[in-house]
């Protein structure tokens, strides 16, 4: 049994972060992170592997530098890693991104027994769509949310959040979770996962290695393939015009109670 | 000459500032209040590999050299001395017995503190025997009858001596020979005979328990001798250079520290409408305190690095320590004076910082003794 | 999977919302999405139809209809009683591969998360999550982007005839705004969370023109790859953050004193009519329950008041509650951001302030 975790590489958009002057982000001042949600995932397949002994690989579909973040991960305890990266895939909203991620998990092959876990939501992005699309590509069931994974023979129970409640689901393998911050807490790398994580097998596959599966069309991969298009972005505008209460407690209070009982409270 | 941290040691770095950050960190308030050792967080270091780094992953080492030692001690040092201390002094022993050890001896004890999360300790020290490490009266006579050595005396100033479970003792098996007489025991906690006495209560580190070692009729097996009798003392200084790399580190770590928090309060302070990092004086100050731990930094891994690929370091390991230590202290204290008023509240780390700075340039020689040792290198050439 | 996309665009009409119920109860998003569906089918001239899936549910289609709908699709099953990934993405798939809406909106709930993506993929189509402005008239988009944005939209070459959706959301945590198009497929598909559209007023007689349509669909077991075992409400009361009209924030600033800091919060907001909330901070620190959360990765909040206690104001919680009318900012440091967006600012003592100001509230509402 094989657990294949979906990772992104993301600027730390939780720190500082500083806009160019044309109202655009400079991406420079962001630190490069493996996305939040994605760790959690990483730590259920680690738990499913001290438990079972499966093997787990790690995906990531970005530039060259995304293999730092990927030997991490293997210093944390994932036995492989696969960049899939090429000039043709850049540009890709989540609809490419997930076609391209299912021609690479057909490329390192699904089997009956195994399992995909995504992050739920990167924070760049914010819209939570690549782990439900992929599943749709390789025409797998899918559970969003989950805060609670066990495996029981070829079946997995999920924990499936609500916003008022959860769901408990079963289903069967192969099939996909997208999983949330309530999970785990993920582990540290170790001295030793780190001094071994640069010998384990990390392979990159590029356009010539997937570029036979049907998922990978030119037209629909890529800038050029995705059906959506950013048509403007753009900085909101300062706003302006704080008040700032000057004086002693009591004055201070006063007025802002008189400003709110008169506006505010009828 | 590539100065250049490898993908692994930059990934070690970013481990030990994770560790730092959030396990390190705010446990430092509870161990200033109670002035004890904090047993959670050595088990949690011991999980992740920290206390086995130096050692082979034969005996449950994590493997690594100086240099790796170095890059996590000085992370550690950053956030939390005590704990920075606590794992660069652990380390000295496991590494005495890796260097000097039978493989008998090897597998029998470096697991249990590389990898089970045991402690371990290195006992030279005496009252009478600070500076003048050849003054040990502890003694450890033979007895032939039960091929046992049976130890008689009291250490001090013992980092973790007291809750240690293996530990490296210097005593006189031969004491009418002095210095040729000393040799190297390791000893296990709960022997009997072996008990500890007072606890210290010290200016600073207070998360590093140093303790007082009483050894009466302690008797251990003959087994348990590492390298030759009468070896002692040139296994005492073969430890100590190595281990002086490691206070090189942890002085470069606090120092680090300390420019960090300078530079954001700078940022932060507003004084006469404009943040105090505005005023050249203090820019100066600041200016001069990265400088001075940057040149304490690359020293203490060029001596790491003379160590790593079995070149003589023993002058640069004390030149390290010397420098880092004392460069310690100077920015510490111009840290709080940054700090002002706040740098003295103990709601701000800097007057912990600066009391756990101190002790730098006192223990694992002192700043004198270092003086001593890289003047006879160079007049002896 | 029939490939309707690029092709004709032309073929492609109607504004359609998933009408997600819960247990034979609408969401309330629900009704918000209708009432903003409502304006983009009246810019375009077309119908406004909600698509309702469940096991009998047909009662719930005059409110549908009073908040905006021209039609309803109904599809009903056992099958389709609680939901299931499988069987809810086939049921709409088939039924808008056959009707070919040009815009479909989804509640970004946890369940409208989890199948919008995915019928997004069956259909090959774009979908932009988490919307918090949509727009078909580019004359409207234009007055939108002058208020909402720095750029300067005066100098700028723009289409009018254009009538692609244009899908604004926050990215990069909230530091940056994009408006999103899906100019060669359709159904164009937005999410949008709850609390950030607002609702129209409801009209008893849309209510009853509302025509049920009900097409015939294909389920059976088969399709069905999960089992769901249980469904279980947790039994603590959720807290409705999105309906409050006073809100009192807490954050770092309380860590000093947690619990006298959550007590004050308390009752001011008592003394407000009003409830507790707190930044990401407080959740994470195990202070306040996460339904109590605002901000990116918490909710959208839009109250009439917004009160920051100890707030620093980045950017993540900026993004759940920059909208509210009125804010009050207290913090120690007056270098806060959050004192870039607040209306008031006081910088001091929040355990000295904030008792200070409901007792002056408490007064103040005495004598008015």
């Amino acid at each position: 049994m094989k657990i294949i975790v979906c990772v992104k590489q993301v600027p730390d958009t939780s720190g500082k972060v500083a806009v160019n002057v044309d109202g655009t982000l400079n991406r420079a001042s962001m630190q490069a992170i493996t996305n939040p949600d994605d760790m959690n995932a990483l730590e259920a397949a680690l738990q499913l592997k001290d438990k079972t002994g499966c093997q787990v690989i790690v995906v990531t579909m970005g530039p060259l530098a995304a293999t730092g973040m990927l030997r991490e991960l293997m210093a944390m305890g994932a036995d492989e890693g696969v960049l899939v990266s090429a000039r043709e895939f850049g540009g890709s909203d989540t609809y490419a991104t997930s076609q391209i991620l299912a021609a690479a998990i057909k490329h390192i092959g699904l089997e009956a027994e195994d399992l995909i876990f995504c992050g739920r939501q990167a924070i760049d992005g914010d819209t939570a769509q690549v782990g439900p699309q992929l599943a749709e590509k390789l025409n797998l069931p899918q559970v969003t949310y989950a805060a609670d994974i066990r495996k029981e023979g070829d079946c997995i129970t999920v924990k499936r959040m609500l916003e008022d409640g959860y769901m408990t689901i079963l289903m069967k393998t192969p099939c996909m979770v997208t999983c949330i911050k309530e999970l785990n807490k993920p582990r540290y790398m170790t001295v030793s996962g780190i001094l071994n994580a640069c010998s384990k097998p990390l392979t990159t596959l590029d356009y010539e290695a997937l570029k036979d599966d049907p998922l990978i069309d030119p037209a629909t991969i890529g800038l050029k393939g995705s059906p959506t298009n950013i048509f403007k972005s753009f900085t909101p505008p300062r706003k302006g015009g704080c008040i700032m209460m000057d004086g002693d407690a009591r004055t201070v209070c006063g007025e802002l109670a008189n400003m709110l009982t008169s506006k505010y409270i009828i | 000459m590539d100065f250049a941290l490898t993908n692994e040691q930059e990934m070690l770095k970013k481990l030990a500032a994770q560790f730092a950050e959030n396990e390190l960190e705010p446990a430092t308030e509870e161990m200033e209040r109670n002035h004890a050792f904090n047993a959670g967080i050595f088990i949690k270091m011991a999980d992740l590999g920290f206390t086995g780094l130096g050692i082979s992953p034969e005996y449950g080492g994590s493997g690594g050299g100086d240099t790796e030692k170095v890059i996590v001690v000085a992370e550690f040092a950053k956030k939390c001395m005590s704990s920075a201390a606590t794992l660069s002094i652990h380390l000295v022993a496991p590494k005495t017995i890796s260097r000097f050890g039978t493989e008998a001896q090897k597998k029998n004890f470096l697991p249990k503190v590389t990898c089970k999360g045991g402690l371990a300790a290195f006992a030279l020290t005496e009252p009478g025997a600070g500076s003048d490490a050849a003054a040990v009266q502890t003694t450890a006579l033979y007895d032939e009858a039960t091929n046992e050595f049976v130890l008689n005396g009291t250490k001090c100033f013992i980092t973790g001596g007291a809750l240690a479970d293996v530990l490296v003792v210097f005593a006189m098996t031969k004491p009418e020979k002095g210095l040729k007489g000393m040799s190297a025991i390791i000893v296990e906690k709960g022997t009997p005979g072996f008990t500890s006495g007072k606890i210290e209560e010290k200016m600073g580190l207070a998360g590093s328990e140093t303790a007082e070692l009483i050894f009466e009729d302690c008797r251990v097996p003959a087994d348990n001798l590492l390298g030759r009798e009468g070896q002692g003392f040139k296994i005492a200084m073969v430890a100590l250079d190595s281990a002086r790399i490691g206070v090189g580190a942890q002085a470069v770590g606090i120092a680090e520290g300390a420019v960090d928090l300078s530079a954001k309060y700078m940022r932060e302070r507003v004084q006469f409408g404009k943040p105090i990092a505005s005023l050249q004086g203090l820019q100066w100050y600041l200016a001069e305190m990265a400088t001075k731990t940057e040149a304490a930094k690359w020293l203490v891994y060029y001596a790491a690095y003379l160590h790593d690929t079995d070149k003589p370091f023993s002058k640069e390991a004390a030149m390290c320590k010397l420098n880092a230590s004392e460069n310690a202290r100077f920015v510490t204290n111009l840290a709080i004076q940054i700090h002002g008023g706040y740098g003295y509240m103990k709601d701000y780390p800097l007057e912990r910082m600066y009391r756990d700075a101190k002790i730098t340039e006192i223990y694992e020689g002192t700043s004198e003794i270092h003086k001593v040792v890289i003047s006879r290198a160079i007049l002896n050439q | 999977m029939p490939s309707n996309n690029s092709t004709n665009i032309a073929a492609f009409k109607d504004v359609w919302v998933f009408c997600e119920q819960r247990q034979g109860k609408l969401m309330p998003t629900v009704l918000e999405l209708l009432s903003e569906g409502r304006k983009l089918a009246d810019d375009l001239g077309v119908d406004l139809c909600g698509i309702l899936l469940g096991d009998q549910v047909d009662h719930l289609v005059s409110e549908l209809g009073g908040y905006g709908a021209d039609k309803v699709y109904v599809c009903e099953s056992p099958l389709l009683k609680d939901y299931t990934t499988d069987a809810y993405a086939k049921v709409i798939c088939d039924v808008t591969s056959e009707q070919k809406p040009e815009i479909f909106l989804i509640g970004a709930t946890h369940i409208g998360r989890d199948l919008g993506p995915r019928c997004a993929a069956r259909l090959h189509t774009g979908l932009c999550a988490d919307c918090t402005a949509l727009d078909v008239d580019t004359k409207k988009y234009v007055r939108f982007l002058r208020n909402a944005s720095t750029l300067n939209v005066d100098g700028m070459k723009w289409d009018e005839s254009d009538r692609n959706l244009k899908m604004t959301r926050p990215a990069f945590g909230g530091h940056l705004m994009a408006t999103i198009i899906c100019p060669r497929f359709r159904p164009s598909m937005a999410t949008v969370r709850p609390g950030v559209m607002q609702k129209r007023p409801y009209s008893q007689a849309k209510a009853d023109a509302c025509q049920i349509v009900r097409p015939d669909f294909k389920l059976d077991e088969r399709d069905l790859c999960t089992k769901v075992t249980e469904v279980v409400k947790t039994a603590r009361k959720m807290v409705d953050l999105i309906g409050a009209d006073f809100i009192v924030s807490v954050g770092r600033g309380i860590s000093k004193d947690v619990e006298d800091g959550l007590k004050i919060a308390k009752e001011l907001a008592d003394e407000l009519g009003g409830i507790v909330a707190g930044s990401r901070v407080a959740i994470d620190s195990g202070w306040l329950n996460a339904d109590r959360q605002v901000g990116q990765t918490g909710k959208t909040v839009r109250p009439i008041v917004y009160i920051a206690l100890g707030i620093s104001g980045a950017i993540q919680h900026r993004a759940g509650m920059q909208d509210s009318d009125c804010i009050i900012a207290v913090n120690k440091n007056s270098t806060a951001p959050i004192f870039e967006i607040a209306d008031y600012g006081v910088c001091g003592d929040l355990f000295k302030i904030v008792p200070l100001l409901t007792q002056m509230v408490r007064e103040a509402k005495t004598n008015h």
